[in-house]
């Protein structure tokens, strides 16, 4: 199993993907992420690294994770065949972990013993403090407060794993503003710390680290199709946040120029409302968390609150490279409600027996419209980025509410 | 071309004295209100003040300045409402800089801003989260319009950066005496000293300012002994709350600070 492959054209060595990512970041923390970089490629050409991170994706996390047609949820896709990528199996639930178990090695490589990390809806968090759990490393998780309530199993998980959870009182109290306090406790504590950032955002190197450390979704996939369908998929699908999983699952398709490459973003109450996080289908290029990218901004670069009912979209910004994606062509991507999200969770639920995380479910979400567009056969690999065990909370308030007014 | 901001220092350094530095957000806690906090900082015996922009995600700034900078934007400060304070400053014969978190200026339009910045009578631009590497339009936009750009080095900086950094300096070399967020601080880190004469090394002839932590007389004197300018922020914020007074109060005792060094001197 190769997880770990050679950087693509993209970005250059400052890490730029077209005019998009870089270091937007204090001087301050230019050391760390000048020895993040070394220390990476040092890593990446290091067999015994290599080794290491494939038996614990194997024989921890449970990799290769399987794929799973979905006969029953596809009868309302248009005739088109769903076929699931289940990273929801992974050990800790979510896609997460790939990157946390990367990125903890590089840790200790660095001879750094101390780790924060931001989260939203609880999976990152959970996934470093897991990969901490196991190579004693101290945690500290940073997460908005709106979340801690919101996600409550998730902080219970972090506390039982033995990180420190420090809810978030700043801003909208969400996902940016974790970001936005770990940042602060990384450029105070530089020396003696690694930020284990969760997704494809801030400064270089995260986003081709983080990138890397997941393709391993779509590389496996990719085969997978192949050995079981003989032919690559027509479209792949995922949700996007930051946009780690969809990166991760997209990366090894993007020279396919046959497969559609299409990310479904949080739309909230809907795009024409305001209330929303679909950052590509309504922002601006623009600086937060390190990078240029797609930002969901006013007209003085203020950033713009956010709203969505999947914790882990809830973010005004958006990896750089699918930025790049967007403006190239090679992606697309489209806005899910909440209302719509919801009614693939709870669609999937009732047809397959998988509850998907609700940011998943946008994934599903957007594979029954995308669907009908591609036309009777096609193959459309989605990938359930996590699972909904997390979300039972969050569901009951939901269809309660929808009872009641039906 | 000169640095705008070479005058100040030239007569600072005639008087054998570090330069003082005082920073507030404009808006804060209103357009009106800040205006006249910024005079009360002049008026008190700051050389320069730096006026802030508000930002959404200041990640380079503790509790005090976060909470002015929400307070500001909450009120509905604009951009345009910073560059309305600097003119009334430079109009009043105060020396401005601007000091602002990257994307506001970007979203603005980067010459557009320089422009309008140097039309407002503003000096230069001090950028916590832009680094020269990423600083290509800035520079010539700065260049343009002749403003002096002011960027941050830091204790973690390599001799390689400092060197680059002070290189793409105009006006003055900011140097965060600690590894950490804005915020007063009860002593002056010995990390400001270290990182200051090795910019030294690297920097022949930039002056050079401290800032982070600063926020009483003793410790402006302290940092104006190895410093060239003294750089206040939070410790005025905080300041604020006690209105006009306590701002000049707070000014008057670090101008007595930077000048205790150079009487001692004598």
């Amino acid at each position: 199993m190769v997880t770990v492959q050679p950087a693509t054209a993209q970005p250059d060595a400052r890490g730029h993907f077209g005019r998009y990512g870089g270091r937007f970041v204090p001087e301050a923390l230019i050391k760390a992420l000048d020895q993040l970089t070394a220390v990476y490629a040092d890593a990446r050409a290091d067999p015994e690294f290599i080794a290491r991170l494939n038996g614990l994706l194997a024989d921890y996390t449970g990799r290769p994770s399987p794929i799973t047609e979905v006969p029953r949820l596809s009868e309302h896709a248009g005739g088109a065949r769903i076929v699931l990528k289940r990273e929801d199996l992974n050990h800790t639930g979510s896609h997460k972990i790939n990157n946390v178990l990367g990125q903890a090695l590089l840790t200790e490589r660095m001879g750094k013993p101390r780790v924060i990390a931001e989260t939203g809806a609880g999976q990152h968090g959970v996934a470093t403090a897991t990969a901490c759990a196991l190579l004693g490393l101290q945690c500290v998780v940073y997460m908005g407060e709106v979340d801690t309530e919101r996600q409550a199993l998730n902080v219970a998980r972090m506390r039982l794993l033995g990180a420190e959870v420090i809810p978030v009182k700043t801003g909208s109290r969400t996902l940016k503003d974790a970001i936005n306090e770990a940042l602060r406790d990384w450029v105070t504590n530089v020396d003696t710390t690694h930020y284990l950032l969760g997704t494809v955002a801030g400064p270089h190197p995260f986003p081709v680290m983080v990138r890397d450390f997941h393709r391993v979704i779509g590389l496996e996939a990719r085969e997978q199709m192949l050995a079981r369908y003989g032919r690559l998929p027509d479209a792949v699908a995922a949700c996007v946040g930051g946009g780690s999983n969809a990166i991760g699952i997209f990366h090894p398709f993007i020279d396919d120029p046959g497969v559609r490459l299409v990310g479904f973003e949080a739309a909230g109450d809907g795009v024409d409302t305001g209330r929303h996080a679909a950052t590509l289908s309504a922002g601006e290029p623009g600086m937060l968390h390190g990078a240029l990218s797609y930002l969901l901004q006013d007209s003085d670069g203020q950033t713009i609150e956010t709203h969505s009912i999947s914790a882990g979209l809830d973010y005004p910004g958006v990896g750089p490279e699918h930025s790049w994606l967007k403006d190239t062509g090679r992606a697309e991507y489209r806005p899910i409600t909440d209302a719509q999200a919801m009614d693939a969770f709870q669609l999937l639920s009732r047809t397959e027996g998988i509850i998907p995380a609700i940011e998943s479910a946008h994934a599903v979400a957007g594979a029954l419209r995308l669907g009908p567009e591609l036309g009777p056969g096609a193959l459309l690999l989605v990938n359930l980025s996590g699972r909904g065990d997390k979300d039972v909370d969050t569901a009951v308030k939901w269809f309660d509410l929808l009872e009641e007014h039906s | 071309m000169t640095a705008r901001l070479a005058p100040l220092f030239e007569a600072c350094g005639a008087d054998h004295r570090a330069a003082l530095i005082g920073y507030l957000p404009a808006g804060y806690p209103t357009v009106d209100g800040s205006r006249a906090l910024l005079r009360a900082m002049l008026d008190g015996g700051c050389d320069l003040v730096e006026v802030g922009v508000p930002y959404s995600d200041p990640v380079l700034d503790g509790p005090t300045i976060q909470a002015a900078s929400e307070a500001a934007l909450r009120a509905g400060v604009r951009l345009r409402d910073v560059l309305s304070v600097v003119e009334s400053i430079a109009a009043a014969g105060g020396r401005a800089v601007v000091m602002t978190y990257w994307n506001p200026v970007h979203r603005y339009g980067v010459d557009s801003f320089a422009r309008d910045l140097a039309a407002a009578g503003g000096l230069g631009v001090i950028t916590p989260d832009l680094i020269p590497d990423e600083a290509q339009d800035w520079l010539a936009a700065a260049q343009a319009h002749d403003l002096d750009r002011i960027f941050l080095v830091a204790p973690s900086s390599t001799d390689q950066r400092l060197a680059a950094t002070a290189a793409a300096t105009r006006g003055f070399l900011y140097a965060s005496s600690v590894m950490g967020v804005t915020g007063a601080r009860d002593v002056v880190s010995s990390a400001a000293g270290t990182l200051v004469s090795r910019v030294r090394e690297h920097a022949l002839g930039l002056p050079v300012g401290v800032g982070l932590g600063v926020r009483n007389g003793a410790q402006a004197a302290e940092v104006a002994s190895f410093a060239d300018a003294v750089i206040v922020g939070s410790a005025f914020v905080t300041a604020a709350g006690a209105g006009v007074p306590g701002v000049r109060a707070l000014a008057a005792d670090l101008a007595t600070g930077v000048r205790r060094h150079a009487a001692q001197l004598a």
